[in-house]
C-alpha cells in the first residue's frame, strides 16, 4: 500500500487525473459507442493514458480513431502503434486519401490536409456509428476552445454552435442525444500544455520521439521551420538546411513547424515551455493562422 | 501607517514562472462587466502571471488598433468568439487558466448582465472562490448584489469583493470604507463564510500583484497574494462518506478473473480498507476490502480522487448506486425540496415531466411544486408566482421517480446538486441545490 495523505491534499496533477477519469467512466457509461480519436500527438497519448487508469485492470472499453493525412511523421505512427499494440485496443484508421478516392472530401490542390481532416472524420463517425468521440482539445490552447464545454454536442452535420451550447455545472454531464447526433468529449480540458508536460514526464509516457531535440533537414516558410518531405515541394527562393529541432506539435507535416530546440528530455522541455513566449500553435500550426477566427470557424464546421 | 506585509512574496510573483509543478488549484469565478474593469482585471492577472504569449498580445494589440482605439484593449483576450468580440460583451463562460509557482488557477469568466444569471450559476457551480467588482466611483450597485446572492447560493466558500478603479476616487480610504460597511451589512443576509474586501486598480496594477504605494491605509493583501494563500483545503467534506458508484470495472480477463471493482469519483469523506459500508439504496452491508488507485492499492480515498472500491462480500452493486457508511448514510428520497435556477425560455411550471441528473443516477421528476421566485437583487421572495422564468431562481418541490441519494447541497455540493434534463430536445434546463429530501 502507498503512503497515507496526512493532509488529505491532492496535488493539482492528481486533481486533474481525478477529473479526467471521471469523465472516461462517465462516457463509458452513459454512451453506446464512445471512441478516442488519437493524432498521436502528445495530448491524445495523455488522454489514452488516462483512460487506460480509468478501467484499469479491464481493457479500455473502446476503439481509437485516426484520421490518416497521408503526411503523418513515421515517427509519430511508430508511437501510436506501440501504444495500440501495448493496449490491446482495436484502431480504426480512416484515410484522407480514402476520403478523397471515393469522393466523401475534395482536394482541390488549395485545401489543407488539416482541413480535409472533417469531412473524413465526420464520414467516419457516421460509418461507424460513433455516438461520443473523446478529443484532446483543451482550453488553453485558443480562444475558442476557452469556451467549450466537456461535452461539447455537434448536430446530425458534425456542427458546434457556440451560441448554443448546454449549460454544464458541477460535474454533471448530459449526454442526451438525438439519432444522427454526437458529443466531442475533452476529458483535458482543464489541463495546460505544462501540465500535459508535468504528465509525461511524472508519468514517464511514451511520445513520438519528434518531440525531442534532434538534427532535421528543414526549410523557411511564412516564419515557420517546415521539414524536409517529398509532401512539401519547395518553392522558389526556399532552401534546405540543417538544424537541431524538436516539435511543440504534431500534425499534418506540410503544415506542422519545428522550433529550434536543444530539449532533449522531457525536464528540459518542461524548462523550455516555462519561459516560451509564443503559444504552441501560434508558434507552429500554420492552420491556425488564416484568420483570428480560423479555429472557431473549423470548430463549427466540425473540427476536432 | 506602514503596511504590515513585506511586498517582496507579492512582487516576486512577477518575475517566476511556474516552472515546477503548482502544488494546489484554485477554482475561481469572476463576475461582472465591462464597466467594471473585470477583463482588464483579468488580463493583468494573465500578463503579470506570464500566462499571455506574445502572439496572444500582439493579436491584442492589432485588433485594437484596427478598431482605432487608442489602447490595448485587454478584454479581447478573453472574449473569444467571433460575435461576443463583434458586439464588445461576454456571453458565455469563458475559462483561463494561469499559474504562480504556488498554484495554478482556473478562472470560469462570466457575464455580468441579469440575462446572462444561468452562465454565472454556471461557473459558480465548481469554484471555490467567486471574484466580484464593484467600479469605486459607484460603489454597490443592484449587480453587485445579485453576484454575492448567487455565489452565495452556490455555497462558493470564498468571496473577494474587489473594488475597482480606486485610481479614479483618488485611492480615498472614505471611499473604500464605505463600500466596505455597506457590503458586509449586506452580507449578513448571505451564506459567505469568508470575505475578504480588496481595493484595486485594475489598470494600474495597484493591489493586483504589487501591494499599492497609494494605499498605505490598506494593510490586507493583494489580491494575487489573497489568491494564492486562501485555504480550500478544508472546504471539502472529510467526515460523511459518500462514493457514488459511476462503473463497475469487470476485466473478464484469465489474470484477473474475479476482479470486480467498483470506479467512482469520491464525494465525501475518507475510505479505508476495513470500514463497514452500506450500499444505497439496496441497504446492504459489507466491508471495503480494498481501494486501487490504477495498479496500486491505497490505504484511503478522500475527495476528489477516481478510485476503483472493492467489497469483501458479493453483494449487488452498480451504477447510480452509493456506498456511505452504516450509521451515516443520506436517506433515499423522492421528494426533493430545491432550489433551482431555470435555464431555458419555456417556463418551469406544476406537472412539469424532466428528467432528472444526480451523481450518477439518472430518472425522472414532476414539478410538484412552485413555492417562491427569489428575487436576486433584493431577495424579496415571490410567493404569487407559480412560474419560473429564464435565469430566474426559486424554491421548486420535485418527485422523482426513483430515490435521490442526496444530502443538502450546504453539506456536500456533489451529492447536494442535481441537473434537470427536457426530454424532448436533451437540452439542461435547470440547475438544482437541494435543501432537504424526504
Amino acid at each position: 500500500m502507498t503512503d497515507t495523505h496526512a493532509d488529505y491534499q491532492l496535488s493539482q496533477l492528481d486533481q486533474l487525473e481525478a477529473e479526467s477519469i471521471h469523465i472516461f467512466r462517465e462516457v463509458a457509461a452513459e454512451f453506446e459507442k464512445p471512441v478516442l480519436m488519437f493524432s498521436g500527438g502528445k495530448d491524445s497519448i495523455v488522454m489514452l493514458r488516462l483512460a487506460e487508469k480509468a478501467f484499469y485492470p479491464a481493457k479500455i472499453p473502446f476503439p481509437v480513431l485516426q484520421v490518416d493525412t497521408g503526411y503523418d511523421f513515421p515517427e509519430v505512427l511508430a508511437c501510436r502503434d506501440s501504444w495500440v499494440n501495448r493496449l490491446g485496443v482495436r484502431l480504426v484508421v480512416a484515410s484522407v486519401e480514402e476520403a478523397i478516392k471515393s469522393g466523401i472530401v475534395v482536394d482541390d490542390g488549395k485545401t489543407s490536409r488539416n482541413r480535409l481532416q472533417i469531412g473524413t472524420l465526420l464520414n467516419a463517425i457516421e460509418e461507424e456509428g460513433f455516438t461520443a468521440a473523446f478529443g484532446g482539445g483543451r482550453r488553453d490552447e485558443e480562444k475558442a476552445r476557452a469556451k467549450e464545454r466537456v461535452y461539447s454536442h455537434r448536430d446530425d452535420f458534425g456542427q458546434w454552435d457556440p451560441k448554443n451550447q448546454r449549460p454544464e455545472l458541477w460535474s454533471l454531464y448530459n449526454g442526451r442525444l438525438h439519432e444522427g447526433e454526437h458529443m466531442r468529449i475533452f476529458p483535458l480540458s482543464n489541463w495546460t500544455e505544462l501540465d500535459i508536460w508535468h504528465y509525461i514526464d511524472r508519468e514517464q509516457i511514451e511520445i513520438p520521439s519528434i518531440y525531442f531535440s534532434h538534427q532535421r533537414r528543414v526549410f523557411q516558410r511564412d516564419g515557420m521551420l517546415l521539414s524536409e518531405s517529398e509532401f512539401n515541394p519547395l518553392r522558389s527562393g526556399e532552401s534546405v538546411e540543417e538544424r537541431t529541432v524538436r516539435f511543440r506539435t504534431v500534425g499534418d507535416l506540410t503544415l506542422t513547424g519545428c522550433v529550434e530546440s536543444d530539449a532533449a528530455n522531457t525536464a528540459e522541455i518542461i524548462d523550455e515551455i516555462a519561459i516560451a513566449k509564443v503559444t504552441e500553435r501560434g508558434a507552429t500550426r500554420g492552420d491556425d493562422r488564416f484568420s483570428e477566427a480560423a479555429m472557431e470557424d473549423r470548430k463549427k464546421e466540425g473540427y476536432f | 501607517m506602514t503596511p504590515p506585509e513585506t511586498t517582496a512574496t507579492d512582487g516576486e510573483v512577477e518575475h517566476q514562472h511556474a516552472i515546477k509543478e503548482s502544488a494546489d488549484l484554485l477554482r475561481f469565478a469572476t463576475a461582472g462587466s465591462v464597466d467594471d474593469g473585470k477583463s482588464t482585471l483579468i488580463g493583468r492577472l494573465l500578463l503579470d502571471s506570464k500566462a499571455i504569449f506574445e502572439d496572444q498580445l500582439e493579436s491584442v494589440e492589432s485588433t485594437s488598433k484596427s478598431r482605432g482605439y487608442d489602447y490595448t484593449d485587454l478584454a479581447l483576450l478573453t472574449d473569444g468568439l467571433r460575435s461576443e468580440r463583434e458586439q464588445g460583451i461576454t456571453i458565455d463562460v469563458a475559462y483561463r487558466y494561469f499559474a504562480t509557482p504556488n498554484r495554478k488557477f482556473i478562472i470560469a469568466d462570466t457575464p455580468g448582465h441579469v440575462q446572462y444569471t444561468r452562465n454565472m450559476v454556471t461557473g459558480a457551480s465548481t469554484a471555490d472562490l467567486g471574484l466580484v467588482l464593484v467600479d469605486a466611483r459607484q460603489g454597490l450597485t443592484e449587480q453587485s448584489r445579485r453576484h454575492a446572492v448567487i455565489l452565495s447560493l452556490l455555497r462558493v466558500p470564498h468571496l473577494v469583493l474587489a473594488v475597482n478603479k480606486m485610481d479614479l476616487v483618488d485611492f480615498s480610504e472614505d471611499v473604500y470604507n464605505r463600500i466596505h460597511k455597506e457590503f458586509t451589512s449586506f452580507a449578513t443576509k448571505l451564506s459567505i463564510p469568508d470575505l475578504e474586501i480588496i481595493p484595486i486598480s485594475a489598470l494600474l496594477g495597484d493591489n493586483v500583484v504589487t501591494r499599492s504605494e497609494k494605499m498605505p491605509w490598506y494593510s490586507g493583501p493583494t489580491l494575487m497574494h489573497h489568491l494564492e494563500h486562501v485555504h480550500v483545503a478544508s472546504d471539502r467534506d472529510l467526515v460523511d462518506v459518500r462514493f457514488p458508484v459511476q462503473y463497475v470495472i469487470r476485466p473478464k480477463s484469465d489474470e484477473f478473473h474475479d476482479y470486480r471493482g467498483y470506479g467512482g469519483q469520491v464525494a465525501g469523506g475518507v475510505l479505508k480498507p476495513g470500514d463497514e459500508v452500506v450500499v444505497l439504496p439496496s441497504g446492504m452491508t459489507s466491508k471495503i476490502a480494498k481501494i486501487d488507485l490504477f495498479d496500486k492499492e491505497i490505504g484511503e480515498a478522500f475527495p476528489p480522487m477516481s478510485v476503483t472500491v472493492h467489497l469483501e462480500d458479493d453483494v449487488d452493486v452498480s451504477r447510480g448506486d452509493m456506498i456511505a457508511r452504516v450509521n451515516n448514510a443520506p436517506k433515499p428520497s423522492q421528494d426533493i425540496d430545491a432550489m433551482v435556477c431555470w435555464m431555458t425560455n419555456e417556463p418551469l411550471r406544476p406537472r412539469q415531466k424532466l428528467a432528472i441528473k444526480h451523481t450518477t443516477r439518472t430518472g425522472r421528476a414532476m414539478v410538484k411544486d412552485v413555492q417562491y421566485r427569489l428575487d436576486v437583487n433584493s431577495l424579496h421572495r415571490d410567493q404569487e408566482t407559480k412560474e419560473l422564468g429564464l435565469n430566474e431562481i426559486g424554491r421548486v418541490q420535485l418527485r422523482t421517480t426513483m430515490p435521490l441519494l442526496c444530502d443538502p447541497y450546504s453539506k456536500n455540493r456533489t451529492t447536494g446538486s442535481f441537473i434537470l434534463i427536457d426530454e424532448a430536445t436533451g437540452v439542461t434546463v435547470g440547475a438544482g441545490m437541494i435543501n432537504s429530501g424526504t
